[in-house]
C-alpha cells in the first residue's frame, strides 16, 4: 500500500472512527488548515479554544493511529467580514506559531470578494511576513472563485517580500489552475462532492498543466464529503494507467516538499 | 525524491471511453431531466437554470478546454471587491450586476 499525505483536512469536524479509516488508507499525515466551524463564533475566545484543540488535542487523537497532525492558523474569510473580531483574533496567532504541529498561515483568502475580506487577508499576509510563515490560502467557491483567485493573486503579489514558493492556493479548478501556476505559486486541488473537483477531473488537470507544485485534498469538514478521497483518486489513477511514481509524487512527494519548508514537518520514512 | 516525470500522461494505453463513458452519459442524462423538470413546473425563468442552458452550448465547440470555458461562464466577471459580503453562501451562478436583478 503506497502512503500519502492528506494535506487539508478538517478533523475537528470528523469522527475518530475517520482517522482509523485514513490510517487503513495508508495515511501518514494529515494537515488541517484553520476554519469555518459551519457556524459564526462568537467571540475570539471560541478561536482561543479551536487553536488549541487543534494544536493539542487533534495531534494526540491522530497519534492513536500513527498518523502525524500539523495544523495552520487563521480566521477564515467567512468571519472575517467583522473587522473587529478578526483582529482580535490574529492577535492571538502568534502565541501559538511556536506550538510545533504548526505550519504556517491559513486556510485565509476571500469568501464573497468583499472589501473587509480583502483587508483582513493583507493583514493575515502581514503576519505571514512578519513570522516567516508559509502560506495556504482558500480560494472562494463556485461563482466567486474566479474573481476571488484574481484577487488574492494580487494581494500577494503587492507584497514584496512574498515568495510564491511558500504559498499554497488551494481549491483550484480549471478557470483558475493556470493563473495559479504562472505566478509561481503552488496549487491544490480539492475532491469535493457537488463543487470544486472530481477525481477525474483532478487527474486531468495534472495530465494537462503537470505534476509540479501541485497537491490534491480531501478538504473533508463538517459538510458531506469524503475523508477517502486521495486514496479513491490514487485508485482512479491506477486505473488510468499511472505507476506508483506518479501516484506517490502527487500525493506523498509533492505536499512533503511544500510543507518540509517548516523546519515543524517530519515523517519518518520519506527519503 | 522521486522519479523525473513530464506532464504527458503514461505510456499505457487505457480506453478512457471505456471509464468514463457510462458515468457521463447518466450526468448528460440528469441533465435534460433537470431541465424538463423545472420546465414542467414552470420554474425555468431562474437565471442560474438560463446560465445552464447558455454552458450545454459551449459543449458542442470542438476545442478543448471545455470545462474550463463552463466554469468561467457561471463565474462572477466583475474584478472590483464588493462593499458588503450580503451572504456567506454561493448560488453557483452569477446573478448579474445589482441593477440587472431588479428587473
Ligand atoms: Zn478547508
Amino acid at each position: 500500500m503506497l502512503r500519502y499525505i492528506e494535506p487539508h483536512a478538517h478533523m475537528v469536524s470528523r469522527t475518530t472512527d475517520d482517522y482509523e479509516k485514513l490510517a487503513l488508507a495508508g495515511c501518514a499525515a494529515v494537515c488541517e488548515p484553520a476554519f469555518w466551524a459551519g457556524f459564526d463564533r462568537s467571540s475570539a475566545q471560541g478561536f482561543y479554544d479551536y487553536f488549541r484543540q487543534i494544536t493539542e488535542y487533534e495531534p494526540r487523537r491522530a497519534a492513536r493511529f500513527g498518523i502525524r497532525h500539523y495544523c495552520w492558523l487563521c480566521i477564515n474569510p467567512k468571519e472575517a467580514e467583522d473587522p473587529g473580531l478578526a483582529r482580535d483574533v490574529i492577535a492571538l496567532i502568534p502565541e501559538f506559531l511556536q506550538r510545533n504541529n504548526v505550519l504556517g498561515i491559513g486556510e485565509i483568502g476571500l469568501n464573497k470578494n468583499s472589501r473587509n475580506e480583502l483587508r483582513i487577508l493583507e493583514e493575515h499576509i502581514q503576519l505571514a511576513v512578519e513570522h516567516d510563515q508559509l502560506i495556504l490560502v482558500h480560494t472562494p467557491h463556485l461563482e466567486d472563485k474566479m474573481k476571488g483567485t484574481r484577487l488574492i493573486l494580487d494581494a500577494l503579489k503587492n507584497h514584496s517580500s512574498i515568495d510564491p514558493g511558500r504559498v499554497i492556493i488551494d481549491h483550484v479548478e480549471e478557470h483558475t489552475i493556470r493563473m495559479v501556476m504562472d505566478e509561481g505559486f503552488w496549487a491544490g486541488m480539492t475532491l469535493y462532492p457537488e463543487s470544486k473537483c472530481s477525481p477525474h477531473r483532478a487527474i486531468d488537470m495534472l495530465e494537462v498543466h503537470g505534476c509540479e507544485r501541485i497537491w490534491m485534498n480531501s478538504a473533508c469538514d463538517w459538510g458531506v464529503s469524503d475523508p477517502l478521497a486521495v486514496p479513491r483518486t490514487m485508485l482512479e489513477m491506477r486505473r488510468r494507467g499511472y505507476d506508483d511514481g506518479w501516484i506517490r509524487k502527487v500525493t506523498l512527494e509533492n505536499p512533503a516538499r511544500f510543507m518540509g519548508q517548516s523546519p515543524r514537518f517530519k515523517l519518518d520514512g520519506l527519503d | 525524491m522521486g522519479a523525473k516525470l513530464s506532464h504527458l500522461p503514461p505510456e499505457s494505453r487505457v480506453s478512457l471511453v471505456d471509464l468514463g463513458f457510462m458515468d457521463a452519459r447518466f450526468k448528460l442524462t440528469e441533465v435534460a431531466a433537470f431541465l424538463d423538470r423545472v420546465q414542467r413546473h414552470g420554474q425555468d425563468d431562474d437565471f442560474r437554470v438560463e446560465r445552464l442552458k447558455g454552458a450545454l452550448a459551449l459543449l458542442q465547440s470542438g476545442q478543448s478546454g471545455r470545462a474550463r470555458a463552463v466554469l468561467e461562464h457561471f463565474s462572477d466577471p466583475t474584478t472590483e471587491p464588493i462593499e458588503r459580503a450580503p451572504i456567506q453562501g454561493a448560488l453557483g451562478a452569477w446573478p448579474g450586476p445589482p441593477a440587472a436583478r431588479q428587473g
